[in-house]
């Protein structure tokens, strides 16, 4: 058998995988982080971390990736900006296809996290950058004094609505039950905001417009049939989230949603092939569970490598 | 590194952009934006390897309130590629590196 270029390769450079590379490079594993866009995944996009041990005040998202990405680079992790195209699992030794090469590993630790799950209702492509977004840090500044809609009752869609009235006027969250399944600290914030309205048992149906961008959403509560159209410069979108395995199609199990099937040493049905963080199937998605998750893959390989 | 992505402003927009010779990128973007931070090194490495044929700038919108508002920009980070003064094409959001070079490889 050839000898692969590296130990290990992450796929993903969020919270999982910068943790596994830390790991491993403290291992002094030959090892290669891949990500496609930009290193931090979805914490870039959070406006404020609070819930993770160790920042009395919490943290933003960007400040927790360079502090992250600093700490594994110290250690020597080999970090690389570049797009896996396919993947070849079915030898001991693994292939990865890049955009402009291949390249060998003894093993891969698959942390390509997630990304917001879409409405899929008329206007939400077409106006997308135009008032739609899934991004309040990115675009919240846009709508200073403005009357946005946002979709959703779990964490994000309740924090991040919360954080919107700090430049909107009036935010209006619309959530299809009677009661949000948010964080109860997440919620009383929320229901204490006066610029803050939910509502209750509705979904929005579509996001509609001219040439300058969203102006109205309209909203069916889906108790009465009752419609209503909501003038509104922007819509805000957070409904849960899809996990980033289209790749993975044929090659190791994944559950009814499309995550990755793991056992508890994070090793999927793939020998040599494991996943961390948001893209496999845990109970709980949080920075605190996937920094977790890429130190036990991390573990588990420098175990796997031990024993080639 | 850093300066071969130029930092344009609502003063210089129309002679840096609108009339360059060259085709040009705009990315625009704010400090309180974390995916446009993670972008902006994506973002040098390909002026690194392209900037001989299209010309790279980058706008804060804090900053330059007119051209964003000219171009409806609700959303950052989005990139802007102009061509001759008009809009070529337009890329909102995070997006792979390689979706960046192939947008880049079909305007030059």
């Amino acid at each position: 058998m050839n000898n692969p270029e590296y130990d290990l390769v992450i796929i993903g450079g969020g919270p999982a995988g910068l943790t596994a590379g830390l790991y491993a490079a403290r291992a002094r594993l030959k090892v290669i982080l891949l990500e496609k866009a930009a290193i931090g995944g979805q914490i870039l996009v959070t406006d404020w971390i609070e819930n993770y041990p160790g920042f009395p005040e919490g943290i933003s998202g960007s400040d927790l990736t360079e502090n992250m990405t600093e700490q594994a680079k110290r250690f020597g992790l080999e970090i690389e900006t570049n797009d896996v195209t396919a993947l070849d699992l079915t030898n001991p030794v693994k292939i990865i296809k890049l955009s402009d090469r291949e390249i060998s590993s003894h093993t891969i630790i698959l942390a390509t996290g997630a990304n917001p799950s879409k409405l899929n209702i008329p206007g939400e492509d077409s106006f997308f950058g135009k008032g739609v977004s899934f991004c309040a840090t990115c675009d919240g500044p846009f709508f200073r004094e403005k009357t946005v809609v946002a979709v959703g009752g779990g964490d994000t869609a309740v924090q991040e609505s919360t954080f919107l009235t700090k430049f909107a006027k009036k935010v209006y969250l619309v959530h299809r039950r009677d009661q949000l399944r948010a964080t109860k600290i997440l919620q009383e914030r929320a229901l204490e905001n006066e610029k803050l309205e939910i509502v209750w048992d509705s979904i929005v149906t579509s996001i509609q417009g001219g040439i300058f961008g969203v102006e109205k959403v309209e909203v069916e509560n889906v108790k009465t049939g009752n419609t209503q159209e909501i003038q509104a410069d922007g819509c805000f979108i957070w409904v849960g989230i899809n996990p980033n395995t289209a790749f993975l199609e044929n090659s190791v199990k994944l559950d009814e949603s499309g995550f990755i099937i793991v056992n508890d040493k994070m090793e999927t049905s793939i020998s040599g092939v494991y996943a961390a963080g948001d893209v496999r199937n845990t109970p709980l998605r949080q920075v605190s569970t996937a920094v977790g998750d890429g130190s036990i893959a991390a573990f588990s390989v420098g175990h796997y490598i031990e024993n080639i | 590194m850093a300066e071969s992505v130029l930092e344009i402003n609502d003063n210089n927009f129309e002679t840096e952009v609108l009339q360059s010779e060259k085709p040009v990128l705009v990315d625009f973007w704010a400090p309180w934006c974390g995916p446009c931070k993670a972008i902006s090194p994506v973002i040098e490495d390909l002026a690194g390897s392209f900037s001989d044929k299209i010309k790279f700038t980058k706008c804060n919108v804090d900053d330059n309130p007119v051209t964003p508002g000219k171009f409806e920009i609700r959303s950052i980070p989005t990139l802007i590629f102009f061509k001759n003064g008009e809009v070529i094409d337009q890329i909102v959001g995070m997006v792979p590196k390689t979706k960046l070079e192939e947008a880049i490889n079909n305007i030059i």
